[in-house]
């Protein structure tokens, strides 16, 4: 068959073959490439406290019906105020620790007595929607304590996370899924 | 809530952190007397390693699968079942993330970026089905890519899309993969994942726009078949020039074409091509020229694309951040706007100079610049060739799957008659008699 063409079949089938093995070797140097270039760990979102600014597109923006990003409580920086700015809304002329005051949207803030003058604070998670009004609060009046994280056993890991590309601080980074939480630290350690 | 392991994780991991200092103190912490013991935040950890290697071990059994069953079981319903497999695996279980075709981006930006570097099963799924393909052909969007599956499943009512219709509609896919690269590269934005359409279907969540794109392309599934995977995907626009080198490949008939044209109408991607006889000897001197004028026409055509898609970089340069962000402050600086935005009042607090993020956009600006260039000369080869195969002719004998356009899903196997005659359910009589 195609007697009359065979010298054409085989330099194309040449061509064929030389191009085949011209791809498999790219594949092979990319994959070299990969090799040195890649990291063993995943890593995960996460934002750096330092740089958010509680714009509120945390809440609205994850792909998930109720965001990945809640609010994180840092006991160890925490001042235990009695009129905590991240829990009642800035009265500044009539501060009280009325019921109405009270700034969280969801009511995820629970205010427990520890001592005199102290109350301790706790996130409710389940409730948190990740607004970050209560961070506002605490790093314009107090210690700062209060601040919005990735939950990653919420989080999807998303090759491009919505809420990042929103940010308007950039306060979004990926960070190696061994250390997935960048934590404010405490200065009187 | 707070879980006890947690706890002890999460101490020990701020026993570590507690060594640095910083933040602001405004309120000392209180020593507390009533011997009140500070409680730890909870930390919960991502994902474990191991479950992403468990994925690459999956898509690796299912690759080989998949090419075992199209090349050699030739049984479409199995691919069919490792197709719903896949679904509900990378799909439903996964959620549509690690894919490869959103990995052409990550491999983009490690290329570019020299900090960046990708995770090493990312760099696994985007290669593995590449190799397989150079071996098996495209046995990847048959029966693993959850995209494909998706689709395939409302495939119900197939209708023929013209070659010419097919063929244009193609070069969205190729523009898509350019841009995406493009803007992956300057790390402006990762369009596929941005644009997935069906992501938000498999997590039952998400935008709404998005969720409507995936309904919309479901929809117009039904008649034509994939949509997505043959007009969109930029994956498949790179497994479609392996799989035409493929080393093996799916056939229609399991062993000699008869010609008997059963086949014809089965293929709900027009991936069938059928035999032509040779041409006439006034078609062959007219399509001679008509090839030289396209060969002389190509730089033309190059230069001709790559000046129009030029003229768009600027828009393209709006997806990257800073660029949006250099704007913004310019309209401010000049007076033209009062208001600032929550990104300007974010760059003002850093109190980073102005000039510092001008120079900034502008050097991301001309690298857009640059790379719209760049992409408007591809897409200009790209109408070239495409230009040129539509000149050429081919002689074929037989009935044959398209190398480039056949997906290996197996659907013409049953329609051939030697197919019968392999698995015995006719007597050996079909095409042996002549």
């Amino acid at each position: 068959m195609m007697a009359e063409n065979k010298d054409n079949v085989t330099r194309r089938r040449f061509l064929r073959k030389g191009v085949w093995g011209a791809c498999l070797a790219g594949l092979g140097g990319a994959a070299c490439f990969l090799g040195t270039k890649s990291r063993k760990n995943d890593t995960v979102w996460q934002i750096d406290p330092y740089v958010c600014v509680q714009c509120g597109n945390c809440a609205t923006y994850c792909v998930l019906e109720e965001s990945a990003v809640k609010c994180v409580h840092v006991y160890a920086v925490c001042g235990y105020c009695q009129i905590c700015f991240g829990y009642f809304g800035p009265e500044p002329l009539d501060i009280n620790e009325g019921a109405e005051n009270q700034l969280c949207p969801t009511g995820a803030i629970r205010r427990t007595f520890v001592e005199d003058p102290y109350y301790e604070y706790t996130i409710d998670e389940s409730l948190c929607i990740g607004c970050g009004k209560c961070v506002k609060g605490c790093n314009t009046f107090g210690n700062g304590a209060l601040f919005l994280q990735v939950r990653h056993d919420r989080c999807l890991n998303c090759n491009e996370c919505s809420i990042a590309a929103a940010c308007p601080s950039g306060a979004f980074k990926r960070v190696p899924a061994d250390k997935p939480y960048l934590l404010k630290r405490v200065d009187h350690a | 809530m707070i879980r006890f392991g947690h706890i002890i994780i999460s101490i020990a991991f701020f026993l570590i952190v507690c060594g640095a200092a910083s933040g602001v103190e405004r309120f000392p912490p209180p020593d507390f007397e009533s011997g009140y013991e500070l409680p730890s935040p909870t930390t919960p950890h991502p994902r474990r390693n191991i479950y992403e290697y468990i994925d690459a071990v999956v898509l690796l059994a299912a690759l080989g699968l998949a090419s075992y069953l199209g090349l050699k079981k030739r049984s479409r319903r199995a691919i069919f079942v490792l197709m719903v497999f896949s679904l509900i695996y990378f799909g439903f279980w996964r959620k549509g993330c690690v894919c490869p075709i959103g990995a052409i981006q990550n491999l983009t930006l490690s290329l570019f970026d020299r900090e960046y570097a990708v995770p090493i099963v990312v760099a696994v799924f985007f290669l593995l089905p590449l190799v397989f393909t150079l071996f098996f052909g495209r046995t990847f969007c048959a029966a693993v890519c959850p995209f494909g599956a998706v689709q395939d499943l409302v495939l119900l009512r197939p209708v023929a899309v013209p070659n010419w219709l097919e063929s244009g509609l193609r070069l969205f896919a190729y523009a898509y993969l350019g841009v995406a690269i493009l803007l992956a590269a300057t790390g402006s934005a990762f369009i596929i994942c941005r644009y997935d359409p069906f992501i938000s279907f498999f997590r039952l969540s998400g935008s709404l726009n998005i969720f409507i794109l995936g309904a919309c392309f479901l929809l117009v599934g039904v008649f034509i078949g994939r949509p997505y995977c043959r007009f969109v995907c930029p994956y498949g626009v790179i497994l479609r020039q392996l799989s035409r080198l493929s080393k093996w490949h799916v056939g229609i008939t399991p062993d000699d074409c008869i010609k008997c044209r059963l086949c014809e109408d089965s293929c709900p991607f027009g991936a069938i091509r059928v035999p032509t006889a040779e041409w006439p000897a006034r078609d062959y001197d007219k399509s001679k020229k008509l090839l030289a004028l396209l060969i002389l026409l190509l730089p033309i055509l190059i230069l001709a694309c790559a000046w129009a898609v030029s003229t768009g970089g600027d828009l393209m340069s709006r997806t990257h951040a800073t660029v949006r962000l250099a704007d913004r402050i310019n309209l401010e600086e000049s007076g033209k706007v009062k208001e600032t935005t929550d990104a300007s009042a974010a760059f003002r607090a850093t109190g980073k100079e102005v000039k510092e993020l001008y120079a900034e956009a502008s050097n991301i600006q001309a690298e857009i610049k640059t790379g719209s260039w760049l992409l408007g000369g591809f897409l200009g080869l790209v109408i070239a060739i495409k230009l040129i195969g539509h000149s050429v002719r081919r002689t074929r004998t037989d009935y044959e799957a398209d190398r480039a356009a056949c997906l290996a899903c197996g659907r013409c196997f049953e329609y051939c008659p030697r197919e019968r005659v392999r698995l015995k359910e006719t007597k050996q009589t079909v095409g042996d008699g002549e």
